[in-house]
């Protein structure tokens, strides 16, 4: 794997196998030790454009537990006229000795254009552009899904039979993006519940079905329940009318989670707007799965990190099998 | 490609026998024993191994694996291998004799990097080597406690080993 | 200079072929068999003969913007490209909304001398769409602009535009309209469709332009004016034009070449050489102005030419500029998408690239290969294969989305008013 920018173009074997492999990085976590020489030598370095902990320290233990050196670099600001330019960074980078570029950016797109640029050598991982894709998120969710419905008997297992309702402002969300190609490429079936005003206006290629009813989807009783943060901003742009009609129309409270079958799980990339999106009896509750996203997100990326710096670094054609 | 056999069915079954009989004698019993098989075939021959010495102890013995793709330090040198199972037996392995069971040795590296993947999950109190095939070579001051056979080889030689349960049937053969 | 030429075996509008004798840079004799002794001769055999191409729709640059093009530059990008005149678009630094700027840029093409440059004036102070600029004064400076648009921005005050239709009938000029509700495009970045629901790109819907256009053509009827329509890029568009048209609505409408060939798929890729405004869009709508533009709807082709330096168009999609240079390959994209399918012949050409806008810009002398005309001659040779590359980009930038694409003709020889620009394939750097 020579770089990681979207789920879209992810093929089935290729999401299987880095599922797998998270399965055993997951496995070396509960060991005493859980620190692996793997990457020892190799450079990673987080280039985040925009601000996000969570994400960042997810990577950064990733690459830490792999033994690889992590650099932290945080630029303010993308546009040309606000200081370094993307290529200028990039270049920077790469005098550095970086082997693989974790990053996040506003701008949808500017992972592949780093990565095709020609700027860099080192591998691409997309973290996150713009409202584009966010492709470890879809994993580590995928992931979840497949741990909790089969437990030690996960690998080699892919999601086929399962249902998965995504909740919220997919127009603007990365998340839902990526998940929506992960999910259906690994077999499940896709239902985005969302506002009109906050789903594109043409959708009819992808693979999944739009409901406006929360509860008719619930119903249903899916598998899994994917809540997706709602930016309160997104009221002055008139997407909705005010964040009390966002709930009570969309929003997962402690009713329509009991409504659910026993089995089916409460997702949420995080962070949560409690008492918007998703009431805190359904974050909190054993069906929740919030946390384990968070520890399983460490897995995936370690095993995502694994499997594009470990083996020989071939150039664009030659694909590490 | 010339292909001699230089194990067949029964020598390696006899070797077997013996390793175990070796085992349990240097063991003095079976006290605190634990094979670990590294991936793939060394894990085949760990499975086999544990019956046999089970049978002449009278007692079960725990039967593991350990994978060591992520410890190899030729990682780089190879297109990007997936790792293998690691299952340690209820109890785990502080305390206890590790016995590493393996088919091949060769330079030495894959039992450093087991060293090491042993070293992350506990602390045994010994760790021993069981062996099928020792072709000398070594790059690593590494030696083994129990070898099914020496063969002597040269760096261009193959060493294949095929087991019944993988392969279909029971032999070592070296290929020039 | 040297303004005499004889120009042997073109095919005059694709069609037959004849001489054309040029004395002091005036069409003197058009037959066969045509010499005059000590004078230049041009062979001609195999090329087209079109009347120099007239741009309705150029940014030059400058003042305030050269790192980008300068108007010595802009105008030999155009000489390459075939054209004898441009229209350059007043969205400088300072803008073009005083005759004295007017002036400047008008001198500036004349000390240049590659092409007629015929400054185009802003509607509003600093294209800002709040006061009317001083309409008059720049029509009436020797600039004698005609055309006047805020391109690059919208009027979008339907109040603003309604005056600005009105005012103008006092020396006959047309408002061009950059069509664009900016409420319905704020942060907008590519046609807003299913590609960028894909890429994640905000969109620019196609309602967007429409909505003003329809808005427009009602206004100009209301109030009895012309009305011009910039850089049309939908179906919907070319729709509502046909419809206004029938209606007897004088409205005039222009399509890039750009938006005759390419759609927002190429933008899947994030290649910020494909973000321009408007957008690049679907197929459909490429069909669609393609069939408007062979059936008059559209009444010509003119390039948007917006020249970018390297920085402005190397970077992640989001901050990169819009736009796309367009002189060098105009008539080439035009010869592949509308003649090579047989959509438009070249007497067709020579109307929606010369004389068609010379007329909507009102600008005398141009548009008409004739005896007594000035002689600006445009000789194109569309039989040479080739690959559009960066030794086709004469002008300061080259953000141009052709590069390395097949894009076959060549423009042989530009002769503007008797004076060749392009001499054989080269552009003549020191003007005779």
């Amino acid at each position: 794997m020579r770089h990681l920018l979207d789920t879209r173009s992810l093929e089935r074997d290729e999401a299987l196998r880095i599922l797998d492999v998270a399965e055993d990085m997951a496995e070396t976590q509960s060991r005493q030790i859980k620190k692996l020489p793997t990457l020892l030598g190799k450079t990673v370095v987080n280039l985040f454009f925009e601000d996000s902990t969570r994400t960042r320290i997810s990577f950064e233990a990733a690459a830490k537990r792999l033994s690889a050196d992590v650099i932290n670099f945080s630029a303010k600001g993308s546009s040309v006229s606000k200081g370094e330019s993307l290529k200028d960074t990039a270049q920077t980078l790469e005098a550095m000795g970086a082997d693989a570029v974790v990053v996040r950016h506003s701008a949808s797109g500017a992972p592949r254009t780093l990565a095709t640029s020609g700027w860099i050598s080192a591998g691409v991982v997309n973290a996150g552009d713009g409202t584009h894709e966010h492709p470890t998120q879809a994993l580590l969710d995928a992931f979840t899904i497949r741990k909790r419905r089969y437990g030690a008997d996960s690998r080699g297992r892919d999601l086929s039979g399962l249902r998965v309702v995504i909740v919220g402002d997919v127009l603007h969300s990365r998340v839902a993006r990526s998940n929506v190609w992960l999910l259906s490429t690994l077999g499940a079936d896709v239902t985005l519940v969302t506002p009109p005003t906050l789903v594109p206006q043409n959708v009819s290629q992808w693979p999944v079905r739009v409901l406006y009813d929360l509860d008719q989807a619930l119903a249903e009783g899916p598998d899994a329940v994917m809540m997706l943060r709602i930016q309160v901003e997104r009221m002055h742009a008139a997407f909705f009318p005010t964040e009390r009609e966002y709930s009570r129309l969309w929003g997962l409270d402690a009713l329509r989670a009991a409504t659910l079958p026993e089995s089916s799980i409460v997702m949420h990339p995080g962070p949560m707007n409690r008492g918007l999106e998703i009431s805190s009896e359904a974050a909190d509750s054993p069906r929740s799965t919030v946390l384990e996203q968070v520890t399983n997100g460490v897995s995936v990326r370690m095993a995502v990190l694994y499997l594009l710096l470990a083996g020989e670094r071939n150039d664009e054609r030659g694909e590490a099998k | 490609m010339a292909a001699r056999t230089v194990l067949q069915e029964a020598d390696i079954a006899r070797a077997l026998t013996r390793i175990a009989h070796e085992i349990l004698e240097s063991n003095r019993g079976a006290e605190g024993l634990i094979l670990l098989g590294i991936p793939t075939r060394g894990v085949t021959l760990a499975d086999r191994l544990g019956p046999i010495i089970a049978g002449i102890a009278d007692t079960e013995i725990p039967v593991g694996s350990i994978d060591i793709t992520l410890y190899r330090d030729d990682l780089s040198k190879h297109p990007t291998r997936a790792p293998k199972r690691t299952e340690i037996p209820e109890g785990g392995i502080d305390g206890k004799t590790v016995v590493l069971v393996d088919d091949v040795l060769f330079s030495g590296r894959s039992i450093r990097a087991a060293l090491d993947a042993i070293q992350s999950i506990g602390r045994p109190s010994v760790v021993r080597l069981a062996i099928l095939v020792d072709r000398g070579h070594r790059e690593l001051p590494i030696r083994p406690d129990f070898v099914g056979k020496n063969i002597p080889s040269s760096r261009t030689e193959r060493v294949n080993v095929r087991l019944k349960e993988l392969d279909g049937a029971d032999e070592v053969t070296i290929e020039s | 200079m040297n303004r005499n030429l004889v120009i042997t075996g073109a095919q005059l509008l694709g069609g037959d072929s004849a001489d054309i004798a040029i004395e002091d840079g005036v069409i003197v004799e058009i037959g066969a068999g045509l010499t005059r002794s000590g004078v230049r001769v041009i062979d001609a055999a195999g090329l087209v003969a079109l009347p120099g191409l007239v741009d309705l729709h150029t940014h030059l640059r400058e003042p305030g913007f050269e790192a980008s093009e300068t108007v010595l530059t802009g105008t030999q990008a155009a000489a390459a490209g075939g054209f004898t005149a441009v229209f350059a678009m007043p969205n400088t630094q300072p803008v073009a909304d005083t005759a004295g700027v007017v002036e400047q840029e008008l001198a500036l093409g004349e000390a240049a001398g590659y092409a007629t440059v015929q400054p185009i004036g802003a509607v509003t102070v600093g294209q800002k769409g709040e006061r009317l600029a001083e309409l008059g004064a720049m029509a009436g400076s020797r600039a004698r602009v005609r055309v006047f648009s805020d391109d690059g921005f919208c009027v979008w005050d339907p109040l603003i535009m309604r005056r600005a239709l009105e005012y103008v009938k006092a020396f006959d000029g047309v408002i061009a309209q950059h069509a664009q509700d900016p409420r319905l495009t704020q942060g907008a970045q590519m046609n807003e469709g299913i590609v960028s629901a894909e890429l994640g790109l905000a969109g620019w819907p196609a309602v967007a332009e429409e909505s003003i256009i329809a808005r427009d053509v009602l206004l100009a009827e209301h109030v009895g004016s012309r009305l011009h329509v910039c850089h049309l890029s939908t179906a919907g568009s070319v729709d509502i034009i046909r419809w206004a048209k029938k209606r007897g609505i004088r409205v005039t409408a222009e399509v890039t070449p750009h938006h005759l060939l390419l759609t927002d798929e190429l933008v899947r890729d994030y290649d910020a050489r494909y973000k321009v405004n408007p957008p690049l869009r679907t197929a459909e709508d490429v069909t669609a102005v393609r069939e408007g533009l062979a059936d008059g709807t559209i009444d010509i082709v003119a390039t948007d030419h917006a020249p970018h330096p390297a920085e402005n168009k190397a970077c992640e999609w989001q901050v990169a500029a819009n736009g796309m240079v367009g002189l060098e390959s105009a008539l080439r994209v035009v010869h592949q998408s509308m003649v090579a399918t047989g959509m438009l012949d070249w007497a067709d050409v020579a109307r929606v690239m010369s004389s068609a806008p010379a007329g909507i810009g009102q600008l005398q002398g141009f548009g008409s290969l004739e005896v007594g005309a000035p002689a600006h001659v445009t000789l194109y040779d569309p039989s040479v294969p080739g690959v559009f590359t960066e030794t086709d980009l004469h002008g300061r930038s080259h953000n141009s989305p052709y590069l390395g694409r097949d894009l076959p003709g060549r423009v042989q020889w530009t002769i503007h008013g008797g004076v060749v620009t392009v001499d054989d394939g080269q552009l003549v750097q020191e003007l005779a």
